[in-house]
């Protein structure tokens, strides 16, 4: 059986549920933002499928929005982790329960 | 041949995926952010099947160059001790669990029933000169917007990472 | 006849791959490329360690390497016999797979890069059209590497190493990837072959088009270098491994075989910069002179990189070592503004080509020059009189 839009499609499914999963369940800032990271990966997976099907290149533009505005994202985010560390000296989300720095 | 690639890269990318949130051998971030790493270049050999080599490359420039060793570098920074053996909550594994299924079975049952499958045979190359005649006319005021976007997100890590003056 | 030498290589496999059954050729080409390459810069890199040792004890006013073979040549050889015989020592807390799996990091991806290379005129293992992009992205895993290597030794001076070097390798990989770019936009293209193909021709049958001889050319090459310097970690820019300050950084806790395995990859990495650099400033493998085109592309291009090796090793045995508040500075407060400025200058110089009166050409040079030099000395004179620049005070040495 060859591979088509399908195939690419459920692989984008697994690793967006294991990102969800992630986000969910883990309880490190740190790796709650990499499970992000795959979640947007799994967008970005079907996106470039769906160009290369659908024969529209503007997917794969969407794509490099999707890159670019992520390194921003990650940046600004850790900037927080880092600053939010340097006040309560933890990265866990379950010691952040108090509204007051 | 090409197959064989694909599961072959599939595979890597959902099973260090897998690892990235549930590794059961470490807690620590960094051996999430190392199989995160494994999944993104999984993703760019996809890219690759998909014709996407300007993105693939990207891909790997952007996140694997930049982003991941962002994440290494704050993990260097901090000095994070594995989650200190915390056992997961069930609540959250529980409800976790079933949100996620639910979701995927959502998401999978979309997939059955719309036709997608049938979206004829793959054609579009992702040549790097079609990609940037796209981009630059069809698609130049979100391109520019991207651009003052980083230039937010750079102002704003400089001013949240600036330690406060006494 | 000088055709075919010129296409001696390219030949070569051609004929070779034809010898075997048409179902092994798919990778058989592909794997004589490889082994290719793999040689060729193994070769390169004993004979650079050699040089490196003779062209510092010059340099330094000693004779350098001279006991083993005769004047030292073979000493290339014992170094690595040394090398692989000595004790692989793993540190009891390290965490001994990523210890393991860090310096075929840092190999692999460099070695990745090569196949984007043009060595010679069709002597390329892979023509990509975002080759450019390839590489830059491929190079981005000797950063993996470090860390890998800093972080899995558990030791807090390879830790420090290791940080130092991530971010000095950020920080560079800006200027180098933006100096780069200002060619891309000339040239229209990212693959490298179709790079050293807009650098054909000579101007008045004499001076070659490299895009070196153009005002943004020459400040994009010495910023290049500049960054090519700090990427590969070599003096002045080997902050990661001073060895006076954190005893060679993320490499503490490596021997034997690993060490040199780190050794190779950081001299790979010197050669894959340094010949890209050729490649997009230097003309590839153009010659510089017409009338010597006969001589085969590939010397020129293997000229053009001994040419470069000895340029790094003489900066090794000049240059005094930075601190870090220096390099940080000097990356993002010089260079980068520069580098952004002659991006500017490079795209007037595109847009000024259509430019035909009589001299247009000299008019063109002095005013993406007179740009270049204004930012540079308005940029150095803010640098050295900004507070807490300028001429150092010693508080104690005095």
């Amino acid at each position: 059986m060859s591979v088509g839009l399908t195939h690419y499609l459920v692989v984008s499914l697994l690793l967006f549920c294991l990102g969800l999963f992630g986000v969910l369940v883990r309880r490190n800032l740190l790796v709650m933002f990499m499970s992000l990271e795959l979640m947007l990966n799994a967008a970005n997976l079907a996106l470039v499928a769906f160009a290369r099907y659908h024969h529209n290149l503007s997917g794969q533009i969407m794509v490099f929005f999707i890159i670019t505005v992520a390194a921003a994202e990650v940046a600004v985010g850790l900037a927080l982790i880092v600053a939010l560390y340097r006040q309560r000296r933890t990265a866990h989300v379950e010691d952040l329960a108090s509204l007051r720095l | 041949m090409e197959t064989l690639c694909f599961y072959l890269f599939a595979a890597l990318a959902v099973v260090c995926g897998f690892l990235v949130v549930a590794n059961p051998f470490s807690r620590n971030p960094v051996a999430s952010a190392m199989f995160l790493v494994l999944t993104i270049a999984a993703l760019a050999g996809l890219f690759v099947l998909l014709h996407a080599f300007f993105l693939a490359a990207v891909q790997i420039l952007v996140y694997a160059g930049a982003v991941m060793v962002l994440f290494l570098f704050v993990i260097m920074l901090l000095d994070l001790k594995e989650e200190e053996r915390r056992s997961w909550r069930k609540f959250g594994l529980v409800g976790g669990g079933v949100a996620v299924a639910l979701i995927a079975l959502l998401m999978y049952a979309a997939l059955r029933q719309s036709p997608l499958g049938a979206a004829g045979e793959p054609r579009v190359e992702g040549s790097t000169a079609a990609l940037g005649e796209l981009l630059f006319r069809q698609y130049l005021l979100p391109f520019e917007l991207v651009g003052v976007l980083l230039l937010v997100g750079m102002v704003g890590v400089i001013w949240l990472s600036k330690r406060a003056v006494p | 006849m000088m055709e075919t030498l010129d296409q001696l290589f390219v030949l070569l496999k051609r004929w070779v791959v034809g010898e075997f059954p048409a179902a092994w050729r798919l990778w058989l080409s592909p794997l004589i490329d490889a082994g290719a390459i793999i040689g060729v810069f193994a070769g390169l890199f004993a004979v650079t360690t050699l040089l490196e040792r003779k062209g510092l004890g010059r340099l330094q006013n000693r004779m350098g390497p001279n006991r083993v073979g005769p004047f030292g040549v073979l000493q290339p050889l014992a170094d690595g016999l040394k090398m692989l015989t000595k004790e692989d020592i793993v540190p009891r807390a390290a965490d001994r797979v990523v210890h393991f799996l860090a310096p075929i990091a840092m190999v692999t991806p460099i070695l990745l890069a090569y196949a984007v290379l043009p060595f010679g005129r069709n002597l390329v293992a892979v023509d990509f059209d975002a080759g450019l992009l390839f590489f830059f992205a491929v190079g981005a895993g000797t950063e993996l590497a470090v860390f890998m290597a800093g972080w899995s030794s558990r030791n807090k001076y390879s830790l420090l190493g290791a940080m130092r070097g991530i971010a000095q390798m950020i920080s560079y990989e800006v200027p180098l990837v933006l100096s780069a770019v200002a060619v891309v936009l000339v040239a229209g293209s990212l693959s490298l072959p179709s790079i050293v193909d807009s650098q054909a021709g000579y101007h008045w049958g004499w001076l070659a088009r490299w895009h070196v001889f153009t005002p943004w050319g020459l400040a994009g090459f010495i910023l290049f270098l500049i960054a090519a310097t700090a990427e590969s970690n070599r003096s002045p820019f080997d902050l990661p491994e001073g060895e006076s300050e954190i005893i060679a950084g993320h490499l503490i806790e490596y021997s034997g075989f690993k060490y040199a395995l780190f050794f190779l990859g950081e001299y790979l990495g010197l050669f894959a910069v340094s010949a890209l650099g050729i490649t997009l400033f230097l003309g590839g493998w153009q010659a510089p002179v017409p009338f010597l085109a006969w001589v085969p592309s590939y010397l020129w291009f293997g000229a053009k990189l001994l040419g470069c090796i000895a340029l790094f090793i003489w900066l090794r045995g000049t240059m005094p070592r930075l601190r870090t508040d220096q390099l940080m500075n000097f990356a993002w407060k010089f260079m980068l503004p520069l580098v952004l400025v002659n991006l500017v200058v490079a795209a007037l110089w595109h847009g000024t080509a259509a430019w035909g009166f009589f001299g247009a050409g000299a008019t063109r040079w002095l005013l993406g020059g007179a740009v270049l030099w204004l930012t540079y000395s308005a940029l150095s004179h803010a640098l050295f009189t900004a507070p807490g620049r300028g001429p150092r005070t010693y508080r104690y040495a005095d």
